[in-house]
């Protein structure tokens, strides 16, 4: 591995957003616990959620050994404007289709993400992309298997899961808002880019929605959801942000 | 009139505690499916209990997290509860002198000394 300092900086910039956006949708997700539609449905969204959160903290963790504070302090010590998580994820859970649709979108990307980083230069992440792997399939696998039951169930169901599509389907583009250090990553081996990962996305999620019986809209009249990459948030985040760190705040230097 | 929970969820959730609910109709929800999970390749699929699903996929979606999200597996099988083939208990007097038949119980066999003394012989 032959990383230069610049290299070294798009790394941690990288990582923060892919961490958070795991946090902080996997704090979302496990807001279902004990509300979900069915018991085994429930069981099944809680324990992604959980893997959600242990992926984000495999990766505070890499950023703690390359010099950032410990994984409970960067997790629960900031405020909305110093997380870098896309918008998708910080919207409330909503109906359960629009928290059926959030979950396919994000995780569709998220597995060829990890499938791109499975052989980065960057070995400590490239390991992580590895080991997660089985898990990150599963959660496509469930999200795969909704869309296509409820995208055809009903007229009901039908118009349902279009609705959610339409609603998150900007704020889904906003997951390859590009960062300030895409050509590095590239050049370095370490990433391909935001714009690769998004091409790919399209590819992948487009068939998939089609057979369902679900519209995909024309990429080109969609304006993206940007921002939460550098810092600007829709108004859900700090108050998901209270919630999740109160506990935490009462004292943060107890032992768990 | 307001739910006042301690858990924000709830309240976030505008529940109306005024609201009947229509009682639920017999048996209205998804049929069962018995789970079946194998530890290691090669050995038996054992059976782990049920799930409630409306198609086989989400019988294994609900499967893998309720039966096998600790602990090892490789493999799974659902089946519809209703394509299994049972015995009815009245007719379980049929299994009744099993137990008794102690001669088809291959531990009754005294054969251990044997098949020490032929590994002994192998050996020299």
């Amino acid at each position: 591995m032959n990383i230069s300092e610049k290299g070294f900086f798009a790394i941690k910039e990288m990582l923060y957003k892919i961490a958070d956006d795991q946090l902080i949708l996997g704090h979302r997700n496990s807001e279902w616990t004990g509300l979900g539609p069915v018991l085994e449905e429930d069981i099944a969204f809680s324990s992604m959620a959980q893997d959600k959160i242990g992926h984000s903290l495999a990766m505070y963790e890499i950023l703690s050994q390359m010099g950032e504070s410990d994984p409970d302090t960067i997790a629960f010590m900031r405020n909305d404007d110093q997380f870098h998580c896309c918008h998708l994820v910080e919207y409330p859970i909503g109906e359960y289709e629009f928290s059926l649709m959030r979950h396919f979108f994000f995780d569709m990307a998220e597995a060829i993400r990890f499938e791109m980083l499975a052989n980065s230069t960057f070995e400590p992440l490239a390991m992580v992309a590895r080991k997660i792997k089985g898990e990150i399939k599963y959660h496509t696998m469930h999200a795969q298997i909704w869309i296509n039951q409820l995208g055809a169930a009903t007229e009901e169901s039908n118009l349902r899961m279009q609705k959610a599509l339409n609603e998150t389907f900007p704020l889904a583009l906003g997951i390859f808002e590009p960062g300030t250090h895409e050509e590095i990553l590239a050049e370095e081996g370490i990433f391909e880019g935001e714009k690769a990962l998004q091409d790919k996305w399209l590819q992948l999620v487009t068939p998939i929605l089609e057979k369902a019986g679900l519209q995909v809209p024309s990429i080109s009249s969609i304006t993206p959801s940007y921002g939460g990459r550098f810092g600007s948030h829709t108004p859900h985040l700090q108050p998901m942000l209270e919630e999740m760190t109160e506990v935490f705040r009462i004292d943060p230097s107890a032992e768990w | 009139m307001k739910i006042n929970s301690i858990d924000p969820r709830v309240n976030r959730s505008k529940i109306d505690p005024e609201k009947k609910f229509e009682e639920a109709k017999e048996l209205d929800q998804w049929q069962t499916f018995e789970v079946f999970q194998q530890i290691k390749r090669g050995m038996h699929h054992q059976h782990v209990g049920c799930v409630h699903a409306p198609s086989p996929e989400i019988a294994f979606l609900f499967a893998k997290e309720q039966y096998a999200r600790r602990g090892q597996c490789v493999n799974i099988w659902v089946v519809k509860s209703s394509d299994v083939f049972a015995t009815e208990y009245e007719d379980a007097d049929i299994f009744d002198s099993a137990p008794e038949k102690f001669h088809r119980d291959p531990s009754t066999y005294k054969v251990m000394d044997r098949i020490q003394a032929f590994k002994e012989r192998q050996k020299s």
